[in-house]
């Protein structure tokens, strides 16, 4: 068991993207803000904060899920991974060369967790139809681009796949 | 100069992209500027319409981590109103004062160690409100016993004005056909993923406010924050973040915001941020108007339009916010849309409510106009047994006719709308899919198909706000007129390119076509660019009309830029003709080099020949100024004041849109089934298809989010009932339907390269275009948007229906 | 838009979150997946002293069959209920309404017995639950019970849950021979809570006469509610008792009214997707089993 009463902070360790982190959180930190504004890893961003907009995705222990609804200590010892992780080795991964190729982003805010959620999709179905593609999208808003070009490198990458 | 070149018209991927997929994109929020920065929530009204007795904020003073606690007084007492466009005696504060007049209006301001305390002190915060009669419905707030939002008006109506074109009177008096539709469009908004947010920070010495924001622009609305502020321009410096996660407009509608922050970073002394959380987004932001009233439409027998009379009743919020009353003047000086017609009534008026107040976005007053106008279109086809297609086409500005004088004043540069009209058939497999419709409907299937056409102005003229004033007021204020359009190119003494635009895109690709201009003219590639698109007052050059707003960056930016590059790359090979001993005329900028044109082992790299400017300006041809930074500044020629008969040429470029929509209606649930959508775009010369193509699909997922379930609804207390993301229901990929895009371009003789402004696009006529579908499926012409499942499905159980 | 304070409390076994519970009673919320609390947390619509964290609990996980039902722990997340074939193979039901359980990113992280606790009126899960005759299997300290669907479910966001109590599973009963199921949802948007579901399962005689028959109504009233279709038995497997009986289920409803859909909508989602569902599952309960 473990208890952290209101106010306190509380040390939690985590690897992000393969490196160990650290910082400090209270036990109702989010762990979007905690990512953002402890770790300086400004590359989660916050659409709503309401597990709408699915804006603050990333992979926590293999599984695309929102930061937004996961408090900072309930994240001690996890593996996470961001979009600042993806381009491993400084080579954009395939799915992020799609999206500049199909001009699947405009602002890029909704990105990153687009990204994080595709890529962990793409690990699961690894042929998906359209329909499929759009149902994993409906959990990610985005105002600019209408969707159309990341169905387009989604399914681009999916085929690319042997 | 010549239209295009290598780089302008292909289809370079983005320069932005990298920095934004790997997560090293930097927006407000990731912004640290100054040391000590505190963070600011902000009380909002929970009534619509209430009176403040009193606001205690001795707790949440005294709460650990609070630094300071501000009322509206305190902000009141420090600041001036904010300016208005429209001279009515209304005192805007960026917090309330004595009233509160929108649910969601800011109150107190905590400024604390972090947002989780400021959130925290705001509990503590004790208001006594005596709530007052709410005004939601824009008809009821002109009764007479309607409740007063602001008393010293003496009305709600905070705006009236008529105007007449042609001869109206006698076009209705001798129509064969009058087809009048009273019509309501709702209000709903783009919300972009990346909400407001703001830094500000006071110096005392020198008393400077400094304020990065993700602010959009226009920067004419940098004189009504000094204005507020009481501060000259040089006293308040406004700098954007390098990113801006969306605006569509909304993002003109912070500044009240900014100058609150700024004047509480000077009341607490402390630099102070604030970023708007999603639920302040939705009830205290910004949105399109809702938009209402009647269009009737004149006709003779065989389809000719010849008159148009439109009253529009805008409901602007609880106060009327500079750019307003702009909304409804936006489309104003082309009111006639795409038609010949010469004779046009417009009546206006705008109107308080208790709800959030309006502005920018996308498609600013196009979505509502053009709801009206072809409604109306597709209404008198169906009365005169004419094709829709067809009475358009009767109708058209001939292709001969460009540029053409509209009624009103705006002048359409290039088009042919008929063939656009054509390529939009032919895609849609028009005759086919009206023989489908009439099979279906004789099958007793719900099968209709509209069509909508637009006109799309764009680099606004930011004299047609002043179409709000008679031309008695308008004399007397002085003359305005034009849109500025800047841009600075610079060399280092490395020889590397950086462009400057100050167009603060937000997601539109501006870095990206800046360097594909830049790059024809200087003979480089774009990644040989850089490009910086953001703003600070204090050291770029820029003017009122600086900003994203209006489609302005293709129409006006894009030639600023490209004036620029021809300066410099006139430089260039002034400096190169020297060293290669031929004329400047000889010299060509190619492949990262000067050369001499036809003997190209002649040449010099570029770098070279750029650094020269700097590191011996001894060696440069005589007279000329080393150092290479040059700025184009331009106003679009043409765009005078507005005439005494209220003529304006509004805008720069007129691109011209056509959309047609089937949609097929399930009786037992009311959804709808939008089986064919086709858009065809005159946008003139394409600068980079990509771009263009992402900005298309963009405004038609805002305009069918419109058409088919976003509003922004409250209920009739004022209570707003679309405040979270559970409840404003953003379109999202499955509900996207099929969209097939065609073109027509007509080069622009307004805009160097031929282009056109382009980006409002189908936002403006989707709306419409399913709306005449839905028209047609059901045999009724009083349907209006959002198409939500159960109001089509009250439509077809033949309730539900407008008025 | 931030949480107010709260005590953390991770529980690691049932035995530490059910002293938490006890400790804490009405004043603490259990935390499983958040998809529905975290919102509600950070919207400071929910303030509880105490969140009980009950992620790390390994007992709560997990799927087992016995020999009269399917148990599914508290814990089980959304996405794997999908990806079970065991869940597939029991309760095909839960299996075709899950895909409409909010997104790939809320099922990876959400839970069956989340979902059921938070009771949302027009939940697909609580529905499936229901219309299954499933139960609800509530723990507290040195006390265990298993109360029916019918019975758990008692208003908008109310359960029979005491605040001492975990749920710690669901319990989806095994089915017969001859029997079909089918499930329908409208929402404005996929992936939107419905603002109508209907679930239906139908029993088939062996000369192919209806036997039994249940409606499940979701987004309707205040909570999941089962139709009364018991006059039904006996009635021929044809669309027109499908129509019957889902008009007959209509009627009888008692819609609530909200901004998304009036009460006569509703109604008449019941009687078009009723009879789409119970025509379905009339169907398969037919044909030979697979």
């Amino acid at each position: 068991m473990l208890r952290i009463a209101p106010g306190t902070r509380h040390r939690i360790s985590v690897t992000v993207n393969g490196r160990p982190h650290a910082g400090f959180a209270e036990a109702r930190t989010l762990l979007s803000d905690f990512l953002r504004h402890e770790l300086k890893l400004f590359g989660t961003h916050v659409g709503c904060e309401h597990g709408v907009c699915g804006a603050c995705t990333v992979n926590i222990d293999g599984r695309a899920v929102r930061s937004c609804l996961r408090f900072a200590v309930q994240v001690d010892g996890a593996e996470i991974r961001t979009v600042e992780g993806l381009a491993e080795g400084g080579a954009l991964s395939p799915l992020q060369e799609a999206f500049r190729r199909r001009h699947a982003l405009q602002c890029g805010f909704c990105t990153a967790g687009i990204l994080i959620s595709a890529t962990q999709f793409l690990e699961t179905s690894p042929n998906p139809t359209e329909a499929e593609v759009r149902d994993m999208l409906s959990g990610h808003i985005c105002r600019c681009t209408g969707y159309e070009g990341m169905v387009r490198a989604i399914l681009d990458v999916a085929g690319e796949t042997p | 100069m010549s239209a295009g070149g290598f780089w302008v018209g292909a289809p370079v991927p983005r320069k932005e992209d990298e920095a934004l997929l790997t997560g090293h994109a930097r927006f407000i929020d990731d912004m640290e500027p100054v040391p000590g920065i505190r963070h600011a929530a902000l009380l909002r009204s929970p009534h619509a319409h209430a009176e403040i007795r009193s606001v205690d904020l001795t707790r949440a003073a005294a709460h650990p981590g609070v630094h300071g606690v501000l009322s509206g007084a305190d902000i009141a007492a420090a600041i001036g109103p904010i300016p208005s466009a429209v001279r009515v005696p209304i005192d805007y504060y960026p917090m309330a004062v004595g009233k509160v007049r929108y649910a969601g209006e800011p109150v107190a301001l905590i400024a604390a160690e972090d947002r989780y305390v400021a959130e925290d002190a705001l509990e503590l915060i004790e208001v006594d409100y005596r709530p007052l009669p709410p005004v939601i419905d824009p008809k009821a707030a002109m009764d007479d016993d309607a409740a007063l939002l602001h008393e010293a008006v003496g009305s709600n109506v905070v705006h009236h004005r008529e105007f007449r074109y042609g001869d109206p009177e006698t076009a209705f008096a001798e129509a064969d056909r009058i087809v009048r539709l009273d019509w309501t469009f709702p209000r709903y908004s783009s919300t972009p993923m990346e909400t407001c947010g703001a830094i500000a920070q006071f110096e005392p010495a020198p008393d400077r406010y400094t304020i990065w924001s993700n602010f959009q622009g226009p920067f004419i609305l940098h004189a009504l924050m000094c204005g507020a502020l009481r501060v000259p321009g040089n006293r308040l410096r406004l700098i954007t973040a390098p990113q801006s996660g969306g605006s569509f407009g909304i993002k003109q509608g912070m500044y009240p915001y900014m100058v609150l922050l700024a004047a509480a970073s000077r009341l607490l002394g402390v630099p102070l941020k604030w970023i708007e959380d999603r639920l302040e987004h939705l009830v205290g932001s910004s949105s399109a108007s809702n938009r209402e009233d009647a269009v009737e439409a004149a006709f003779r027998s065989d389809g000719t339009l010849t008159g148009l009379r439109f009253r529009n009743t805008v409901d602007v919020g609880a106060y009327i916010r500079a750019p307003e009353p702009a909304s409804v003047y936006r489309m104003h000086s082309a009111s006639n849309g795409a038609y010949r017609v010469r004779n046009i009534a417009v009546d206006n008026r705008l109107v308080t409510t208790n709800r959030l107040p309006i502005g920018l976005n996308r498609g600013y007053g196009g979505p509502q106009f053009f709801f009206a106008l072809e409604r109306a279109m597709d209404a008198g086809a169906r009365a005169l047994g004419i094709d829709i297609a067809e009475i358009r086409r009767r109708n058209f500005v001939p292709a001969d006719a460009f540029p053409y004088r509209a009624p009103a004043g705006a002048l359409y540069d290039a088009g042919d709308y008929e063939a656009a009209l054509d390529r939009t058939l032919d895609l849609a497999g028009y005759a086919a899919l009206c023989a489908e419709r009439d099979r279906a409907k004789a099958d007793g299937w719900l099968f209709g198909i509209g069509l909508a056409t637009a006109i799309e102005p764009s680099g606004s003229n930011m004299a047609y706000v002043t179409l709000a004033q008679t031309p008695e007021e308008r004399a007397r204020a002085g003359g305005r007129s034009g849109g500025l359009g800047t841009c600075t190119i610079s060399i280092d003494p490395s020889g590397s390119v950086t462009v400057k635009t100050v167009s603060t895109p937000a997601g539109q690709g501006h870095a990206t076509v800046a360097a594909q201009v830049a790059a024809d003219a200087l003979g480089l590639t774009p990644d040989d660019i850089d490009v910086v698109t953001e703003i600070d007052t204090l050291t770029s050059a820029w003017s009122l009309a600086s900003g994203n707003y209006a489609n302005r960056f293709s129409s006006v930016v894009v030639d600023a830029i490209g004036n620029a590059a021809r300066t410099v790359a006139e430089k260039i090979r002034m400096i190169a003709a020297e060293d290669l001993e031929v004329a400047a005329e000889d010299v060509e900028l190619a492949d990262g080099t000067a050369r001499v044109v036809g003997v190209p082992e002649k040449s010099l790299p570029f770098r070279r020949v750029a650094a020269k400017a700097h590191w011996h300006p001894a060696g440069l041809p005589e007279g000329m100024a080393p150092g290479i930074f040059e700025t184009a500044v331009l106003s679009p020629p043409g765009l005078g004041p507005p005439d005494e008969q209220d003529r304006v040429a509004s805008a720069v470029t007129f691109g011209f849109i056509c959309d047609l929509a089937a949609v097929e209606i399930d009786p037992g649930t009311g959804r709808i089934e939008i089986g064919t959508y086709v858009s065809v775009h005159d946008v003139g010369k394409v600068l980079n298809p990509l771009i263009v193509e992402g900005q298309i699909v963009g405004g038609f997922a805002h305009g069918i989010a419109g058409a088919l379930m976003e509003e922004m609804v409250y209920d009739e207390d004022g209570n707003p009932l679309s405040g979270s993301f559970a409840d404003y229901l953003c379109i999202t990929a499955p509900e996207m339907p099929r969209l097939t895009i065609g073109h027509v371009d007509t080069p622009s003789p307004h805009t160097a390269l031929g282009a056109k402004g382009m980006g409002d696009g189908c936002s403006m006529l989707a709306p419409v275009a399913i709306a005449n579908a839905v028209a047609d499926a059901l045999g009724r012409e009083d349907v209006e948007p959002p198409f939500t499942l159960n109001r089509v499905w009250d439509l077809v159980a033949g309730g539900g229906g407008a008025g | 838009m931030k949480p107010a304070p709260f005590e953390y409390c991770r529980a690691d076994t049932l035995d530490e979150a059910l002293d938490l519970a006890a400790e804490f009673g009405a004043d603490a919320s259990v935390l499983a997946g958040g998809m529905s609390l975290g919102p509600m947390l950070n919207m400071r619509l929910a303030r509880p002293a105490a969140l009980i964290d009950i992620n790390p609990v390994e007992a709560l996980a997990g799927i087992r069959e016995s020999e009269d039902a399917l148990e599914t722990g508290a814990l089980c997340r959304q996405a794997d209920a999908l990806g079970s074939g065991l869940i597939g193979g029991f309760a095909p039901l839960l299996a075709e309404a899950l895909p409409f359980v909010g997104h790939f990113q809320t099922r990876n992280r959400g839970t069956l017995g989340g979902s059921v606790c938070h009771a949302d009126p027009s939940a697909e899960i609580p529905l499936a639950l229901l219309t299954l005759g499933g139960g609800i299997v509530l723990r507290r300290k040195g006390r265990a019970r298993t109360v029916p669907a019918e019975a758990f479910f008692e208003g908008i966001f109310a359960t029979a849950r005491e605040p001492e109590e975990i749920v710690t599973a669901l319990r989806w009963p095994r089915g017969g021979a001859r029997i079909g199921h089918a499930f329908a949802e409208i929402a404005q948007r996929h992936g939107d809570f419905a603002i109508a579901a209907v679930a239906a399962t139908v029993a088939l005689r062996p000369g192919g006469d209806i036997a039994a028959l249940s409606l499940g109504l979701g987004g309707v009233e205040d909570r999941p509610r089962l139709a009364d279709l018991s006059g039904l038995a006996g009635a021929p497997a044809t669309p027109a008792t499908a129509a019957e009986a889902a008009a007959f289920a209509a009627d009888r409803a008692d819609p609530i009214e909200d901004p998304k859909a009036s009460a006569a909508y509703r109604r008449q989602l019941v009687r078009v997707l009723g009879a789409r569902v119970l025509e379905r599952a009339m169907e398969r309960a037919a044909a030979p089993s697979c």
